[in-house]
């Protein structure tokens, strides 16, 4: 089975910014030639950003795409309680759902097939987006709770499938075990960001009394030199406080994301798995169907005959139509897999290697710090 | 076994001292003092014994209770070993032994056992350095107990301060402080000793200040080294899970973090080193000269007291000569203390800032070193992942 990987033909930027504490979004869109203009700016609201999310939802669903799901409400579950990220009116809390949703949006516009549809253009273009009304409670969350519910109803059944079920069966194993191994690893990057502010408080409190004890020091040089101390442990400080913006903004929260993507990648099996349903239970319809014929034929009741073969044509046709569907999704399903295995690739390096090269810049600002102290250690006499 | 200094001291061929072995059972440590010397006094010329901490404290409370040290800075006692909370995390580790892999709790193990070994030298060094000021000071290396404590080839036998005992050390401090505060509301006549008083009184307090801080701070920036130790075997079980590119990826990151977190929790050894145990001692230093400063000022409050004394008798024509006695008895102790006490108050301040000194420049170093070897690991493993992308 040849599948064509649909190269990204169209690549262009989304700029989101968030622009105050009231859920209001401004973005804009640049070069994408289908669009009206080529750069353009649009005033959303979080919740439309879910409505977005839940439409995409209902609409695909029976498709076989992985929708990207948008950031929670609350990430109650996923993270220790953090002072400024939880609270809405931090700017920590601010900087961190801008970013969250400009991911989202950049996720949902890559994709070949969501950036076709109607609601994403909608959303992009037009100046003034009615109010979404129900997504109190399809925030993300509650819709993946939705999907999980059913995936679990789904998986208690014993299913014989052909052989190409092995290829799903394998791959949905190994994004379970890949979704419990990211979720382990995301606690733990949680538990060093926690560090890390915790050493940056412990670090700015010593500072001060090192500052404090070069002030009581009777040695001239000495004195000086121990402010010195203090100046370096409060630019280190600065730093910790800077990797710890990187350890939560770079690599907490692209395992947060990939964590909720593995979830809706669960759900895209789930939908394979309903179409496959749907047709079995048309198959069983069927014959049914035949069987009450049959019976009509030995019964000999000619007129409810006619009606009895209306319904078989009737369900011989939506069985071919089913068993069509479920060929399909199962085809958009692994499509849909090897591109997201691709993308997350392209993801994790890019990401990794940024947060890597923060850590690199961050050492490099250290060395200058100590440099500048070595020779008023030295100075000591 | 390298000597964590924090004092420099001039080694003396006649005496050197210092603990060539130590052995940790199971609630006790047992040290070898091994000592060299040309002196005289001892059997042979060089000779070891076995000693526990207890009997370190013995010695120091009997330079302490002599009244001819009054005048000296009496060198602090070594801290009690302390491997509670190190035995405690390893017990824990036995029992969640189920719970993690087998590579996580081998990690985890040597991890643990470095940390033990790590305050077992601490320990070590700290007894050592008490042994060296002693051996360096010209009157206490002169002292009977010190000889004992150093040659004796049996058990001193000194049993740990019954309740009675206890509860009498437990007033004597209590009556030390409040004589403390009552003394230090006196103005001194003499300059040098109303400045140095100020200077302890505020020194001492700042220095306990910041250490305290300091081994906050240390233990954060562990608490941090071990997260990336966990991140790094994370991120190896995800590089192992299938040969794609990325999780090639993973596993040369993996690599980088173990080695990364390698330095960072070398950092976090030598700042303990370089700069809380630096912290600490001084801490103790500087309360040893606050006591030798509360022990001159008693000496002047008795001198000042037999004057008085002298006063009244010659006023009632009764005891005068008894009284004579007892106030040259305490001028010349009062004096001889302040000509003492004098020259180790400026020992004291030339030891504090070589110290200091040594120890500053040497945490520079240390920390330039682990971050330009880091700088390297970054840069090198950042080519590898560029190029490969």
């Amino acid at each position: 089975l040849q599948l064509e990987e649909d190269e990204a033909k169209d690549s262009f930027d989304v700029d989101v910014a968030v622009t105050n504490p009231e859920k209001v979004v401004q973005f804009k869109d640049t070069s994408l030639p289908m669009f009206r203009s080529k750069a353009f700016t649009v005033r959303r609201r979080y919740s439309d950003f879910l409505g977005l999310y839940e439409k995409l939802s209902v609409k695909q669903s029976l498709l076989g795409c992985i929708i990207p799901p948008p950031p929670e409400k609350s990430v109650v579950g996923m993270t220790k309680v953090k002072v400024g990220m939880d609270d809405p009116s931090s700017v920590e809390f601010v900087e961190r759902r801008r970013a969250a949703l400009e991911r989202y949006l950049q996720r949902v516009v890559s994709h070949p097939s969501l950036l076709q549809d109607p609601d994403v253009r909608e959303f992009l273009e037009r100046e003034e987006l009615p109010r979404a009304v129900s997504t109190q409670a399809l925030s993300g969350a509650g819709f993946l709770k939705m999907i999980n519910k059913a995936s679990d109803a789904v998986n208690k059944m014993t299913i014989k499938m052909n052989e190409s079920d092995t290829w799903f069966e394998d791959k949905f194993q190994e994004v379970e075990n890949e979704e419990q191994q990211l979720r382990k690893l995301h606690a733990l990057v949680d538990s060093l960001v926690n560090h890390r502010k915790e050493l940056c408080g412990n670090t700015a409190v010593f500072a001060k009394s090192m500052a404090m004890l070069g002030n009581s020091e009777d040695n001239t040089a000495l004195s000086r030199a121990l402010s010195q101390l203090a100046e370096v442990e409060d630019k280190m400080e600065q730093l910790h406080q800077e990797q710890a913006a990187s350890d939560f903004f770079i690599f907490e929260e692209l395992l947060a994301d990939y964590i909720r993507l593995l979830g809706a990648m669960r759900g895209c099996f789930d939908q394979r798995m309903r179409a496959w349903q749907r047709w079995q239970e048309a198959q069983s319809t069927l014959q049914k169907k035949r069987e009450a014929e049959a019976k009509l034929l030995w019964a000999n009741k000619p007129d409810k005959l006619q009606q009895a073969k209306d319904e078989i044509t009737e369900w011989e046709a939506r069985v071919t139509q089913y068993e069509r569907d479920f060929d399909r999704v199962g085809m958009t399903v692994r499509k849909e897999v090897l591109r997201f295995e691709k993308e997350k690739a392209k993801d994790f390096k890019s990401q990794i290697i940024k947060y890597l090269e923060a850590m690199l810049q961050s050492q490099q600002r250290l060395i200058k710090f100590w440099e500048a102290f070595l020779p008023e250690a030295k100075a000591i006499a | 076994s390298p000597r964590a200094v924090n004092v420099d001291l001039q080694t003396d061929a006649t005496l050197q001292v210092d603990i060539s072995d130590a052995l940790s059972e199971r609630d006790k440590v047992k040290f070898t003092v091994h000592t060299k010397s040309t002196l005289p006094n001892f059997k042979q010329n060089e000779f070891s014994v076995v000693r526990q901490h207890e009997e370190f404290i013995w010695l120091h409370d009997s330079f302490v209770e002599n009244e001819d040290y009054a005048g000296y800075i009496i060198p602090p006692a070594p801290p009690r070993p302390d491997f509670d909370a190190s035995r405690e995390k390893l017990q824990k580790l036995g029992e969640g032994e189920g719970s993690m892999t087998k590579e996580e709790f081998t990690k985890m193990k040597q991890e643990l056992e470095a940390e033990y070994l790590a305050i077992f030298k601490k320990t070590v060094a700290m007894h050592e350095v008490f042994l060296c000021r002693v051996a360096a000071h010209p009157v206490l290396r002169k002292d009977l107990n010190f000889h004992v404590f150093l040659e004796y080839n049996q058990d001193l036998s000194v049993r740990g301060k019954n309740k009675k005992e206890k509860l009498e050390d437990f007033f004597k401090n209590v009556v030390k402080s409040a004589d403390g505060v009552l003394v230090a509301g006196v103005k001194d006549v003499d300059d040098f000793f109303e400045h140095e008083k100020t200077f302890l009184l505020e020194y001492h307090n700042r220095v306990k200040d910041a250490s305290a801080k300091s081994d906050r701070m240390i233990r954060s920036h562990k608490n941090a080294a071990d997260d990336i130790n966990r991140i790094a075997s994370s991120l190896y079980t995800l590089g192992t899970q299938d040969s794609t590119d990325l999780c090639k990826f993973f596993l040369k990151v993996s690599e980088l973090f173990e080695k990364t977190r390698k330095i960072e929790a070398r950092v976090a050894a030598d700042e303990d080193l370089k700069l809380a145990d630096l912290l600490k001692y001084y801490l103790r230093e500087s309360q040893a000269a606050k006591d030798l400063l509360y022990r001159r000022s008693r000496s002047l409050v008795d001198y000042e007291n037999a004057n008085k004394a002298l006063d009244k008798a010659r006023a009632k024509n009764r005891d005068v000569l008894q009284a004579e006695t007892s106030q040259q008895l305490c001028c010349h102790k009062f004096e001889k203390i302040s000509e003492s006490a004098k020259q180790e108050l400026i020992d004291f301040k030339t030891r504090r800032v070589a110290a200091f000194r040594k120890n500053l420049v040497e945490l520079a170093e240390l920390e330039l070193k682990h971050a330009k070897g880091n700088l390297q690991l970054l840069q090198s493993c950042l080519g590898v992942l560029k190029g490969n992308t």
